[in-house]
């Protein structure tokens, strides 16, 4: 059941060929573009709906109902589309290949998002250190431009298109959707409490709508092919194929573009080589970015890659970042590692986050050590409970659901470390119940 | 926290010149706060062209709060917030390792030591004596696939150990620039040896 590559979006993945138009068009970009646009609106946005799509940036939201949230009427207010390359949820690195392999797949697709949403304008915001991908990414719209396809007149179909790269600087909160548009106006990356959600007051008090760049680049593959093509592959209500990072402990680490829904072991065995040492030699697998819970070998076994199979089992698909860890993983070190990154991240708007996660830090160094009590497990446990929903976005959220998925999971591990500190420092001064 | 030399004026010159009226006329009138980004990394370039150190001193801050008719204290709220802006001089080339797990897992640690060692830093934060490397921990670079991966400046290289990354900083000092990407000879994110999909397509 893996996919074939007749029906692979990405055929330009790795590079192999150039990312410039000329290629593009032999790979069949831009084909049919005008007839699509044509079709209109409503057609485009029922299309959409029927392939199932759901965004590819980590919250699964169907991408059809969040284009259909845009005003039908046009006012004087303009409408955008922002697309989040933002990518920065550690174990993601899909949305660079496409940026700098196949960024005709994302460009065409940006003109038929906006012509799906009344939007004239869109904006890419690029995370800042993809400095030689944002390069490319520009120099693709300059063609793009140049031949006609976007600007005035896009495609020769009477729609006006202006699409234009924005840099940002290095902060994981940016892929968050509104502090991605406080960015883009030239603001700390903060925020906002919502509603009002964007497709009602967005970038620059406009209606927007904020998409991920797998989702905005395989809309016109999915529209050239047919809704049914799309919905095809993977379960129902988890329709497509999706670029997955296969990377830590993996003999052959990799991005791959596969249907959804395949088992993680096949997936890992089939494009990354297996687990180093073998399959029995796993011990976690986090498997959808790091904000996602790791899920034990006993799971990995059997488990399908997609949103509800993970969700059924307390963690997410979230941006399919697969990430391996074998046997000799200091597991509780790994999400230690992770904590500090969420620490780090925080803007520091919301005192469950801006607190918490360095509290939350703090016990974890702690945990990796040892030094202790058993009952802090609990204590740990219950905070993340507290910081979990109680902060305007979901940084938090992600940042504690490694922590609770370690503690749901390996909890014996941590105790044993607790036990084997406790007998090194046997007789010495009882540690105090508290993070500090 | 050392001591630095904060110049007394800053001017854009005619190359940043020419690149901001590009940038601003990116984005509605009115709208022109949305440049502060890209002009703090105007700043940042030609501070790099000027002296050799990539960074944004305060007057460059300000050179931007007056060409965005913006409050200068919004511009020191953008290039404090943003991790990518340097506050301070750095050295010739910025080496920065990424330590987040997926790079961990992989073996970052020794790439933080070659950079330590062959780089002669002491640590994160640290510029070396001859003014050559200054070492920063960087969060996930987003190149999980390839890791551990080491940026210098805005160039990533990747699937390094410790022999090779030793070596990439001793080309550096030699004053030569390898080329960026994988290091050892991986078609980008493909699977070492060669790809298990996309035998089989149209195009050149």
């Amino acid at each position: 059941m893996a996919l074939s590559d007749k029906d692979r979006i990405f055929t330009n993945l790795y590079g192999v060929q150039h990312w410039g138009l000329e290629a593009a068009r032999k790979r069949g970009n831009w084909d049919g573009t005008k007839d699509i646009i044509l079709k209109g609106r409503d057609w485009i946005i029922e299309e959409v709906k029927n392939s199932g799509l759901r965004g590819r940036g980590g919250a699964g939201f169907p991408t059809g109902m969040k284009w259909s949230f845009m005003p039908k009427q046009a006012s004087e207010r303009p409408h955008y589309l922002v697309v989040n390359s933002d990518e920065s949820e550690p174990g993601t690195c899909k949305d660079r290949d496409i940026l700098r392999h196949d960024p005709h797949t994302l460009i065409e697709g940006c003109l038929i998002a906006g012509v799906g949403m009344g939007a004239h304008a869109g904006y890419i915001y690029v995370r800042g250190e993809y400095y030689n991908e944002h390069l490319i990414l520009q120099a693709a719209i300059d063609e793009a431009y140049a031949a006609g396809l976007i600007g005035k007149n896009a495609c020769g179909t009477g729609f006006d298109f202006d699409l234009y790269v924005h840099r940002g600087a290095g902060a994981y909160i940016c892929g968050e959707e509104t502090a991605l548009i406080e960015s883009l106006e030239g603001k700390k990356g903060m925020p906002r409490l919502k509603p009002p959600f964007p497709a009602a007051v967005g970038l620059y008090g406009c209606p927007s709508t904020v998409n991920n760049v797998e989702t905005i680049a395989v809309v016109p593959t999915i529209l050239r092919r047919g809704a049914a093509w799309f919905a095809g592959f993977g379960r129902p209500r988890n329709s497509g194929t999706k670029i997955f990072c296969i990377q830590g402990h993996v003999n052959k680490p990799c991005n791959v573009e596969e249907e959804m829904s395949m088992p993680l072991k096949e997936l890992i065995e089939r494009h990354a080589g297996g687990v180093r040492g073998g399959w029995d030699n796993l011990l976690a697998v986090i498997p959808g970015g790091s904000s996602t819970p790791m899920l034990p070998k006993s799971i990995c076994d059997d488990v399908l890659m997609d949103f509800d199979a993970l969700r059924d089992h307390k963690t997410g698909l979230g941006t399919a970042g697969v990430i391996v860890m074998d046997k000799s993983t200091d597991l509780i070190k790994a999400i230690a590692r992770l904590s500090k990154f969420y620490k780090h991240e925080s803007c520091g708007q919301c005192t469950p986050c801006r607190e918490g996660m360095g509290w939350v830090g703090r016990m974890m160094d702690r945990m990796v050590e040892g030094r202790a009590e058993v009952a802090e497990i609990d204590v740990l446990e219950q905070v993340t409970r507290q910081i979990e929903g109680h902060t305007i976005c979901a940084l938090a959220d992600g940042g504690v659901w490694p922590v609770q998925g370690l503690i749901r999971h390996f909890r014996p591990m941590m105790e044993e470390r607790i036990a084997a500190y406790k007998a090194r420092s046997a007789g010495a001064a009882p540690v105090a119940l508290a993070a500090e | 926290m050392t001591e630095h030399h904060e110049p007394t004026s800053f001017a854009f010159d005619a190359e940043s010149n020419a690149a901001i009226e590009q940038i601003v006329a990116r984005y509605p009138a009115g709208k022109q706060a949305s440049a502060v980004i890209p002009l703090l990394y105007i700043v940042q370039k030609q501070m790099k062209r000027m002296t050799d150190s990539g960074w944004v001193p305060r007057v460059g801050m300000d050179a931007v709060a007056a060409r965005l008719g913006m409050a200068p204290i919004r511009v020191y709220e953008v290039a404090t917030f943003y991790f990518m802006f340097n506050t301070k001089p750095i050295g010739r080339f910025h080496l920065q390792v990424c330590g987040t797990t997926p790079c961990w897992l992989r073996g970052s640690d020794a790439v933080l030591k070659a950079c330590k060692d062959a780089g002669g830093l002491k640590g994160y934060g640290d510029t070396s004596a001859d003014g050559n490397f200054t070492l920063s921990e960087v969060e996930c670079l987003g190149g999980c696939v390839n890791a551990p991966i080491l940026a210098v400046d805005d160039d990533y290289y990747e699937d390094l150990d410790y022999d090779s990354t030793v070596k990439l900083i001793e080309a550096l000092k030699r004053g030569e620039r390898p080329a960026p990407g994988s290091v050892i000879g991986r078609q980008t994110s493909a699977p070492v040896g060669g790809p298990t999909t996309l035998l089989d397509v149209a195009g050149e």
